[in-house]
C-alpha cells in the first residue's frame, strides 16, 4: 500500500445555476494574457450540448485518454515510437477553430467616429490577428442550448439513448438541460503526462496537482490531444502548454481555488482524499462496467489505522490526515457514494467528482395549458420507482458519469431522490411516513445519513465546504535550499519573462 | 589572407563557437525560451503538407550527410556498383526535392496565413531564407555535380575532419565550384543562427520518450521524508 493524499474538488450539479462566475474568476486570475485568451481552464457547459472545444468527448476524432487493448492499457493517441514519428504534425490536435478565435471590440471607434446620423458601433476584432472578425462561434455559444436543438442533438453522450427519448428531449415542453462546470481533473493516471514526449508534465505527490514544467515543455503539443477532457491548452504566443493548476498558490496559503471560492451557488467542495497509488494500474484496467467501483476502491478510508500509518510513512502531516477525515469529498464520494468521476471510461481516473443532477419537476400540457397540479404519482418527487420516466435519461447520465453503467446511476439517483423525498415530507408535510423511510432504506440510507447529506448539500459553512489543510511549504523549501542563505533577499530571484522563444 | 581562408577556416570556427557556446548557455540559463514554437493550433491544413515533407526530407538528407562523414569507406564501397550508386543518388535527390517542396509550402503558409504571420519573427524569416538557400543549393549541387555521394567522401569528410582536429586544410575545398562553396558557407550561417532561433528545438528531440516511465510523480518533501525515516 502506497498511501498518498489528493486535493479533490466536488461539483454538486443540482446547485449549479450556470452563471459562469467560476470561469470569469479563473480567466481574470490566470488566462488573461497574450496567447491564453482562448483558454478556459474552467468552463461551464450546457448539457446536453457539444461543449468546449466542440464535441471534445468524441474520442474517435480527438483520440484522448486510454484504451484497454486486451490486457494492456495504451494511449489512444499514440505508442511511444508512434508519438516520436508523429511529432512534426499531430493529426489529432484541435485547432483554434475547434475552440474559438478570441475577440474583443474596437471601442475607440465609438469615440473616433465622425459625426453622423447613425450610432457608431464597436466592431469585433480578433485577439490573435487584430483584424475585424465575423464571429461565428464562441466558448459558450450553446449556453442554455443557444436557442437551438442543434447543440443538444450533437451531444456525443446521447449514444445509446433511444430515438423516441431523444425526440422528446427536443420538445419545447419537455426540454431539459443542466450545467456541467469543468476544470482539469488532475487524474491519477493522466494521459497528458504519459503522452508528453519531453516528460514535462508531472503529478505532485503531496496533493495530486498535475502541472506542466514550462522549462521542459518543447511544444510537441501531444498533451493537448491526449487529454480526453481537452484541459491542456497550447499557448500560441509563448509556445508552451498550459493547464489548470488547481490554484495551488492559493491552496498553499489556505484558500480554496478561485473557481470554487467565487462560486455563487456554492456548488463546489474541496477536500483531501487518501488513495493507494499501487492500485492505480489495476483499477484503470478493469472492464467498463466495473470502472466506477474500482475507482472508489482506490480511495482509502482515512479512519483506518493501517491507512493512516501508510500515509505517515509517506511523509503526510497529521493536519492532512485530519483534513482527510473531515473531507467533504470523502463523504460524498466514498461514505455516501453519490459523487462520480466524469467519463470513467477514459481510464485516466479523474479526481474531480460530480453529484449528478436530479430531473426538474415534471410539467405537461393538457388542453394547450401547462398543468402543474399533477396527480402525485406524476410528480418527479415521487419518481423513485420510475427513474426511467425522469426527463434526463438514465442512459445519458450513465454515459457522462459511469462509463455507461446504468446501475451505478440508479443507485446514486435513488439516494438523491430518497433524501429529497425525506426532506420534503419532513419540511412541507410536517411528518415522515413509513413510505418515506422505506425509500431511504431501499436507497441504502439511514435517517442520520439523509440528514447529513441534506446538511452538507444545502447548509455547509465555508469551513465544511472547503477543508484545506496546511501545506507546510516551508518544509519543502527547506528540503531544497537553505532558507537562511536567502535571508534578506526579496522576491523570487531571477525569473525569466514568459516570452516567446529567441 | 584570402577569401578562402576567411570563408572556410575563420568563418567555420566563429560559427561553430557561437553554435556550441550560445546553445549551451541558452539551454542552461534560459530553458523557457526553448520550444519548437509550433503554430499548428493556428493553422493545420497547409502544415500537414509542409511540415511532414520538410522535416522527414531534411532529417533523412542530413542523416545521409552524416553517414558519408562517419563511414566514408563504406559509402564508397557501396557506390562501387553503378546500380547502387544510382539508387543512392536518386534517393538523395528525391528526399532533397521532397524537403524543398515542404519548405516552399511552409514559406507560403508563413507569408499568406494571417494568424501565422502574427507569430512570425524576423529571425523566422532569416531561418527560412537560410534554409531555402541551403536546400536549393543542395538540390542543384546534387543535379549539376554528379555524383555527390562519390566525391563528398573524398573532399568533405577529410575537410570537416581537419576542422574538428584544428588542422584546417583549405586545399580540399578551395578549388570547388562556387555553388558548392555557397552551400557550405550557408550551412555555417545556419549553425551560427542556430542558438538564436527556433532551430534549437532540433537538439531537444525527445528520444528519451522511448524509455521514460509513463507517469512522473514528484515529491516536494522528498529529502525531508528520507530524513525522518
Amino acid at each position: 500500500m502506497n498511501v498518498r493524499a489528493h486535493m479533490s474538488m466536488l461539483f454538486h450539479l443540482d446547485k449549479c445555476i450556470g452563471c459562469h462566475t467560476c470561469s470569469v474568476a479563473c480567466k481574470n486570475l490566470w488566462t488573461d494574457r497574450k496567447g491564453a485568451e482562448y483558454m478556459w481552464w474552467n468552463n461551464v457547459e450546457t448539457r446536453p450540448g457539444t461543449g468546449y472545444p466542440t464535441r471534445w468527448e468524441d474520442q474517435g476524432h480527438y483520440r484522448g485518454g486510454w484504451e484497454l487493448k486486451g490486457k494492456k492499457l495504451s494511449l489512444r493517441l499514440h505508442s511511444r515510437a508512434g508519438g516520436l514519428a508523429k511529432i512534426f504534425y499531430n493529426p489529432a490536435l484541435p485547432t483554434m477553430d475547434d475552440y474559438y478565435e478570441p475577440f474583443t471590440f474596437r471601442y475607440q471607434d465609438l469615440f473616433n467616429a465622425p459625426a453622423g446620423d447613425d450610432q457608431p458601433t464597436a466592431i469585433p476584432i480578433s485577439k490573435v490577428t487584430g483584424d475585424p472578425l465575423d464571429i461565428q462561434t464562441g466558448p459558450n455559444w450553446d449556453d442554455d442550448l443557444g436557442g437551438s436543438g442543434i447543440y443538444a442533438s450533437n451531444d456525443p453522450n446521447l449514444a445509446g439513448v433511444s430515438e423516441e427519448v431523444r425526440r422528446q428531449m427536443n420538445e419545447l415542453e419537455r426540454v431539459v438541460f443542466n450545467y456541467l462546470p469543468r476544470i482539469c481533473n488532475h487524474c491519477l493516471n493522466p494521459a497528458c503526462a504519459a503522452a508528453c514526449p519531453s516528460g514535462a508534465i508531472y503529478k505532485r505527490a503531496e496533493d495530486g496537482v498535475v502541472l506542466v514544467n514550462e522549462n521542459k515543455c518543447r511544444a510537441w503539443r501531444m498533451c493537448v490531444a491526449a487529454c480526453p477532457y481537452k484541459k491542456v491548452y497550447y499557448n500560441w504566443s509563448t509556445g508552451k502548454s498550459e493547464k489548470c493548476i488547481l490554484c495551488f498558490p492559493r491552496m498553499e496559503t489556505g484558500q480554496a481555488p478561485a473557481c470554487a471560492h467565487s462560486c455563487v451557488g456554492r456548488i463546489r467542495y474541496m477536500g483531501v482524499l487518501l488513495y493507494d497509488a499501487d492500485q492505480i494500474p489495476s483499477a484503470a484496467m478493469v472492464p467498463d462496467e466495473q470502472l466506477v467501483e474500482a475507482h472508489r476502491n482506490v480511495i482509502l478510508d482515512p479512519f483506518d489505522p493501517e491507512v493512516l500509518a501508510g500515509a505517515r510513512a509517506n511523509g503526510t502531516e497529521d493536519s492532512w490526515l485530519e483534513a482527510a477525515q473531515n473531507s467533504p469529498a470523502y463523504k460524498f464520494v466514498k461514505e455516501w457514494g453519490i459523487a462520480l468521476p466524469l467519463h470513467a471510461e477514459y481510464r485516466t481516473m479523474a479526481m474531480m467528482y460530480y453529484i449528478p443532477p436530479l430531473s426538474p419537476v415534471v410539467s405537461v400540457i393538457e388542453n394547450e395549458l401547462f398543468k402543474l397540479d399533477l396527480a402525485e404519482e406524476r410528480h418527479d418527487f415521487e419518481l423513485f420507482q420510475r427513474l426511467d420516466a425522469a426527463r434526463l435519461p438514465v442512459k445519458y447520465l450513465a454515459n457522462l458519469f459511469s462509463a455507461g453503467n446504468e446501475q451505478v446511476i440508479r443507485e446514486v439517483m435513488h439516494k438523491l431522490l430518497a433524501v429529497r423525498l425525506y426532506m420534503r415530507h419532513k419540511t412541507v408535510r410536517g411528518a415522515v411516513n413509513s413510505d418515506t423511510l422505506g425509500y431511504l432504506s431501499e436507497a441504502g440510507l439511514t435517517v442520520e445519513k439523509a440528514e447529513a447529506i441534506y446538511k452538507l448539500t444545502t447548509l455547509p459553512n465555508v469551513k465544511e465546504q472547503f477543508v484545506i489543510p496546511q501545506y507546510h511549504r516551508e518544509t519543502a523549501v527547506e528540503a531544497w535550499k537553505d532558507p537562511l542563505a536567502h535571508k534578506g533577499e526579496a522576491g523570487f530571484g531571477a525569473i525569466q519573462p514568459p516570452q516567446r522563444g529567441e | 589572407m584570402d577569401w578562402n581562408t576567411i570563408f572556410f577556416v575563420i568563418w567555420p570556427y566563429i560559427s561553430l563557437t557561437i553554435f556550441v557556446v550560445v546553445t549551451v548557455y541558452r539551454s542552461i540559463i534560459r530553458p523557457f525560451s526553448i520550444s519548437s514554437l509550433s503554430s499548428q493550433l493556428l493553422e493545420n491544413k497547409q502544415l500537414y503538407w509542409g511540415s511532414i515533407s520538410f522535416h522527414y526530407g531534411i532529417v533523412l538528407v542530413l542523416l545521409g550527410h552524416l553517414l558519408a562523414l562517419l563511414i566514408p569507406r563504406s559509402v564508397v564501397l557501396w557506390n562501387a556498383v553503378p546500380l547502387r550508386l544510382y539508387l543512392l543518388e536518386i534517393t538523395g535527390l528525391g528526399l532533397g526535392l521532397w524537403s524543398l517542396a515542404g519548405l516552399l509550402i511552409l514559406v507560403f503558409r508563413r507569408v499568406t496565413v494571417r494568424r501565422v504571420q502574427v507569430v512570425t519573427t524576423p529571425m523566422d524569416a532569416v531561418v527560412l531564407a537560410a534554409l531555402l538557400v541551403s536546400v536549393i543549393s543542395g538540390v542543384l549541387v546534387a543535379t549539376l555535380y554528379r555524383f555527390g555521394s562519390y566525391w563528398f567522401t573524398g573532399v568533405f569528410s577529410p575537410y570537416l575532419l581537419s576542422l574538428v582536429t584544428f588542422t584546417p586544410q583549405i586545399g580540399l575545398v578551395a578549388p570547388l565550384p562556387w555553388l558548392i562553396k555557397l552551400h557550405v558557407i550557408n550551412n555555417f550561417v545556419l549553425a551560427a543562427i542556430f542558438p538564436f532561433s527556433r532551430l534549437v528545438h532540433i537538439f531537444t528531440y525527445p528520444i528519451g520518450y522511448l524509455i521514460r516511465p509513463w507517469q512522473i510523480v514528484l515529491w516536494n518533501r522528498k529529502i525531508r521524508t528520507q530524513n525522518t525515516q
